[in-house]
């Protein structure tokens, strides 16, 4: 065998081991995330619970994302008003307004925009948090004094992003249809009666429900993938040490939830539809 | 084991233990088929130079890892084989002061004491504030109940740790490097608290640290770790009138350095 032979078959060599290896991580993380979710899914049921933390929770995740939802929903609404009022008018169909506004909002970007700003605002906060617990050692002491990290600090964070985020959802379509009527109605003069009209006859329950059940899915995701990055930071390959990896998982969490929440949102459409 | 002594002497016994990190392929074996044992009421000091193993011991002894093989008894009971339930009754008798401290920054002083108390036993509310203040006294801790642990000088998280430790009544307390940070006017004061609170206690100690020859003072028995392998001496001068080459160099390092300064100290 030649040099060259040698170099090449060490390259693929290494090349495998790579893969190997990397698949063998993936797999690890995802078996240790599964593991990650069933326990915490399992906490929300274990005594005692934690109601006031649990309000804390809500607070935080909920009305501290009041303002944040209150805005991307506004300008989404009346962006989708602009938009519609622009596309219906070319086929004469501007009283359909209320209906492509209201369907867009409640089957998707209701959903969508309100898990995304959860995830940036909350969900970040929420892996940081846990991840310095967990660099800190703080989730050893509770380990080493027998308290059960999920029952104590996970599950009221589950609970409350699973109860806020179809509220902040319901909250986010609630204004976004506002914002729809502010540009579609009072600036662009299509009809007021035709808009709700529309709307009233278009959005069925089964769209509700599809909305309803995505902001579930996506709320799971939240919590499932910032909790649980932030839990397993010191596990996780890339990450660096100390300070460090508390940020850089943070970002990958975000990223990470982001993407499935978008990944899951196709998913969930070509499923229910 | 030392040979010829009743196991029920020991608080906790390694019997055979190994345990290594890493892959197949790039195994790092930190405990080499260890035995020893720590009497029950006593305080050891493990020592040895920075990963050798000592935090492992600790974790293994709590059962937040697994020795790849042997049996680490604690009492009676095989921890190593131990179910989730078992093994958090077992913690109960558990009292940890972290490197850190590892108090809860989103709680004051006051609820990180009471945690354990709340979450562990059935106490109602003014007898876990009477237990609390108690402990606060012990520790003179008192009129710091109400701050938070961002707002306590490295010293006090120390105080609070223990307090928060010794809540549960635990037989035994392991202590993770509980002077980091500290300056030497500190870590004596600690130091000395430890000493007098288990003196008041009776519980069994189990203290790693760095803090050579310093926790040496406190010590009934030192146990040294080496390379997967340790030694147990029951005195600081065991250690400076071992033959072995690596104790010699340990001693040499840290004893003979520390002499030097105390030296120039003077």
């Amino acid at each position: 065998m030649n040099a060259e032979t040698t170099k090449l078959s060490t390259l693929v060599g290494s090349f495998l081991g790579a893969i190997g290896d990397g698949s063998i991580y993936f797999l690890r993380d995802l078996g240790r995330m599964g593991i990650f979710l069933f326990f915490s899914l399992i906490s929300i049921f274990k005594r005692p619970f934690r109601s006031q933390e649990l309000i804390k929770q809500l607070h935080f995740i909920g009305t501290g994302s009041l303002t944040v939802i209150f805005f991307t929903a506004l300008s989404s609404g009346m962006v989708l008003g602009l938009q519609g009022v622009y596309s219906l008018s070319k086929f004469g169909a501007e009283g359909m307004l209320g209906s492509a506004v209201s369907l867009t909002l409640v089957m998707e970007l209701g959903p969508v925009l309100t898990a995304l700003m959860v995830t940036g605002r909350a969900g970040s906060a929420m892996c940081a948090e846990i991840g310095i617990m967990r660099i800190s050692e703080q989730i050893d002491a509770l380990e080493c004094m027998a308290i059960d990290p999920f029952r104590y600090l996970i599950s009221p964070k589950v609970l409350a992003t699973i109860i806020a985020v179809p509220l902040l959802t319901a909250f986010f379509d609630v204004v976004g249809i506002f914002g729809g009527y502010l540009a579609g109605v009072k600036l662009m003069g299509v009809n007021a009666g035709a808009y709700f009209a529309s709307m009233e006859q278009s959005v069925t329950n089964h769209d509700i429900r599809l909305g309803v059940v995505k902001s579930f899915v996506f709320a799971l995701l939240i919590v499932w993938i910032c909790a649980g990055r932030g839990y397993f930071v010191q596990q996780i390959r890339g990450a660096g040490f100390g300070a460090e990896s508390v940020s850089k998982v943070t970002t990958q969490a975000v990223v990470v939830a982001s993407i499935s929440i978008l990944v899951f949102d196709y998913l969930l459409t070509a499923i229910l539809i | 084991m030392e040979k010829n002594q009743n196991p029920q002497e020991y608080a906790i016994r390694f019997v055979d233990v190994v345990k290594s990190f890493g892959t197949r392929d790039s195994k790092h074996v930190v405990l080499d088929h260890v035995d020893f044992s720590i009497p029950k009421g006593q305080t050891t000091v493990i020592a040895g130079g920075s990963g050798q193993g000592k935090s492992v011991i600790l974790k293994l002894i709590l059962g937040l890892l697994q020795p790849d093989s042997g049996a680490i008894y604690i009492g009676n009971k095989d921890v190593s084989n131990m179910g989730y339930k078992a093994l958090q009754d077992l913690r109960m008798s558990f009292g940890v002061l972290f490197q850190g401290s590892a108090l809860f920054d989103s709680l004051s002083v006051f609820e990180n004491i009471a945690l354990p108390l709340r979450e562990r036993t059935q106490l109602d509310e003014s007898a876990i504030r009477v237990k609390v203040a108690q402990t606060l006294k012990q520790l003179e801790l008192e009129g710091h109940d109400q701050k938070f642990p961002a707002q306590l000088s490295g010293g006090m998280k120390k105080r609070v740790g223990l307090a928060r430790a010794l809540q549960l009544e635990p037989e035994i307390v392991l202590y993770d490097e509980p002077t980091t940070g500290l300056d030497p006017v500190m870590t004596r004061e600690i130091y000395d608290l430890f000493t007098s609170v288990q003196n008041r206690l009776g519980y069994t100690a189990v203290i790693v640290s760095h803090d050579i020859p310093q926790v040496f003072d406190l010590a009934d028995r030192i146990i040294l770790l080496n390379k997967g392998q340790l030694d147990v001496f029951g005195h600081v001068d065991e250690i400076i009138s071992s033959k072995k080459p690596y104790i010699a160099e340990f001693a040499e390092k840290t004893l003979g350095l520390a002499r030097e300064t105390e030296i120039k100290g003077e």
